[in-house]
């Protein structure tokens, strides 16, 4: 029996205060949630319980009890203070998946402090955009990745200090601080910061079709279905060994990668290593993974290598398998089945909810393909695209939909009410992903209904690679674009006008790769390049990508009336 | 399989994929990705460097994180197309 116990049941008589009571939430007046990560679950005697199991690539290995990270929090926490820092600053984390990224995050919030996760693979113009936008005024970050901040540090006035956590002895430029979590002197009590519900905690940055990323902003009572979420959803337990894939440069990363497991007292373990097969299953074997939540790309990646590999190790541990990030795929939860004798659970949400909001239960039947059914206290439909009214008929695709408001829904875009206010219509929130809801309540996935790129299970914007693109000397316009792939659901092709003088060639294509990979990521990296004389633009100049996008998915061009030249 | 080559991909991964000072050693074994030096997303970069360097084409099929995870394994699946 899973943790949920009978969905229809729970669904029906479902209130968030169940999570609250669990959690003792607001008890003594305390509501930031990083003390319900480790603080309260020393309180109740679990103090020396293992909450964080790191292995580094080369097999190397760190354990923290619930007590060290409450006492290493303590530490960042002091840190943040003694340099000034006060609450509501925006602090990044740009790390590499070793433990002071996660223990770094709970140091911040015990501060006050606003926590700006970002993906430690963003160049640097991609890490500029989001610390400009957010007036960042400090970040962790490590030699490795120290020098993109650098390059762009002349441009960020409000970044007041870098705190590289692995410097040693190496030398170190203005305002920026050498700290070590394990060396620092360790505060015998910390008062942790006496947050509201509503107070800021976590900043993500997500891509929209126009315009730069957003901060899509959280606040500290998320937790009460983060903390659910997990129990319910990802069936966690006790006794669990976790394994959340997740960078928690994404949402996925902290909301189910910190905030939920550790609430929930938890056992995780971090593999901080690039993708192998033959890997991830002897670091499933060797610490017993029972519960693992991981992304569709990385299951199609198991799956290319077969299930021979698969057979080389004992996993027989696995109890329960969750997938997020982009639609799970018939074949994959198939696979699964045969691989490890179990299918994988898909869940969808968006950095914008904070958690999961409609998944597949245990004890539910599994439709493979469908992202299965609301979570309790998420009101899901979908609504007609044109009208946002809702839509009664079964089979019928339209917009995802959900009533507001629910305890890890964002609260604003950081500087953009504006765009926050357009994602709401008619008293609902409009999610951007066009669905269908079958005669038993199970959502069927059909895709973005947007120009943004779902890759690899992240969304990358349009805009942004263009922008970028432009700023190659060879480069007169260009459109980015999603097109299919049988790996990552989509990557990134771009179509090229070249500036007179510049001729199309090998050289070329690669040179642009390797120039927008450096600037903004692996991820907005065009895996394609297509070069044209001209792009296909409306009457008034608007380059219209969703010609090129159907070109791509073969669909319907659809109306073509305002093109320039048809 | 020439020295020649083998220090050509190897320049190629330190210029392209690490950070200038990167301490970081890159030689013939080092794994390239399951050590996240290379992502899958960027293998795709690396691969159209052996084709236009080597002028051959690699299937899909053949370009897995496997073949790709060190400049040997690379070595190895260029043998199959001829280039020394």
């Amino acid at each position: 029996m899973g943790n949920i116990g009978s969905y229809e049941e729970k669904y029906r008589n479902f209130d968030w205060k169940i999570s609250e009571q669990e959690l003792e939430y607001g008890k003594d007046g305390m509501y930031n949630l990083a003390h319900y990560c480790c603080d309260r679950i020393c309180e109740k005697g679990n103090g020396e319980k293992l909450a964080l199991l790191w292995e580094g690539f080369k097999g190397e290995e760190k354990e923290f009890t619930y007590h060290d990270l409450s006492v290493y929090s303590n530490v960042f926490a002091k840190h943040l203070q003694d340099i000034g820092l006060k609450p509501g600053d925006r602090i990044c984390l740009f790390m590499e998946r070793i433990p002071e990224l996660f223990i770094s995050f709970l140091g911040t919030l015990k501060m006050g402090g606003i926590v700006q996760p970002l993906f430690s693979a963003f160049g640097e113009d991609a890490l500029f955009t989001r610390l400009e936008d957010a007036g960042t005024k400090a970040i962790f970050t490590t030699r490795k990745h120290v020098r993109k901040i650098r390059r762009i540090r002349d441009k960020l006035p409000a970044l007041a200090k870098v705190i590289i956590v692995d410097a040693g002895d190496k030398p170190l430029e203005k305002d920026e601080i050498a700290f070590s979590m394990e060396a620092a002197p360790k505060p015998k009590n910390f008062e942790v910061y006496k947050a509201s519900p509503e107070t800021p905690s976590v900043l993500h940055y997500t891509s929209g079709t126009t315009g730069k990323p957003k901060g899509a902003q959280h606040v500290h009572a998320s937790i009460i279905a983060q903390y659910i979420t997990t129990k319910w959803a990802l069936d966690v337990k006790p006794d669990d060994i976790y394994w959340c894939t997740a960078d928690p440069g994404w949402v996925t990363g902290t909301s189910y990668g910190i905030i939920g497991p550790w609430s929930n007292g938890t056992t995780q373990v971090i593999l901080d290593s690039g993708f192998s097969s033959a890997k991830w299953y002897q670091f499933i074997e060797k610490h017993k993974v029972t519960v693992w939540y991981t992304a569709p790309t990385a299951i199609r990646l198991l799956m290319k290598d077969g299930t021979e590999v698969v057979r080389k190790f004992d996993l027989s541990c696995l109890r329960h398998l969750i997938s997020v990030g982009e639609p799970l795929n018939a074949e994959a939860v198939i696979w699964s089945k045969e691989a490890f004798g179990k299918p994988f659970y898909d869940s969808y949400w968006q950095t914008e909810t904070g958690a999961i909001v409609i998944t597949n239960y245990p004890g539910m039947e599994v439709k493979p393909g469908s992202m299965g059914k609301a979570f309790p206290g998420i009101k899901a439909i979908v609504v007609d695209q044109e009208t946002f009214e809702p839509i009664t008929t079964p089979g019928t695709v339209g917009l995802i939909a959900l009533k507001p408001s629910w305890p890890s829904m964002f609260r604003t875009y950081w500087n953009n009410k504006k765009m926050y206010d357009s994602k709401f219509k008619k008293g609902w929130y409009i999610c951007g992903d066009r669905s269908s809801i079958d005669d038993n309540g199970y959502f069927w996935f059909v895709g973005r209904d947007d120009d943004v790129i779902n890759t690899g299970g992240h969304l990358v914007g349009p805009f942004e690679i263009e922008s970028a693109l432009l700023e190659h000397e060879a480069i007169a316009e260009s459109a980015a674009v999603g097109k299919p792939d049988p790996v990552n659901m989509e990557v990134v092709k771009a179509f090229i006008a070249l500036k007179a003088g510049f001729e199309p060639n090998a050289d070329l294509e690669l040179s642009i790769m390797n120039f927008i990979r450096k600037k903004l990521s692996p991820l907005a990296m065009p895996q394609e390049i297509e070069f044209v004389k001209s792009l296909p633009k409306t009457r008034s100049g608007k380059i219209m990508r969703r010609l090129l996008r159907a070109k791509e998915w073969g669909e319907e061009i659809g109306d073509t009336s305002t093109l320039e030249d048809d | 399989m020439s020295e020649e080559t083998k220090n050509l991909i190897i320049d190629y991964v330190k210029k392209e994929y690490l950070e200038e000072e990167d301490e970081q050693e890159v030689d013939e074994n080092t794994p390239l990705i399951s050590s996240g030096i290379v992502d899958s997303f960027s293998m795709v970069s690396l691969k159209m460097f052996l084709e236009k360097k080597f002028s051959v084409k690699i299937p899909d099929e053949k370009a897995t994180t496997e073949a790709f995870d060190s400049v040997n394994n690379i070595m190895d699946l260029l043998k199959e197309f001829n280039v020394r």
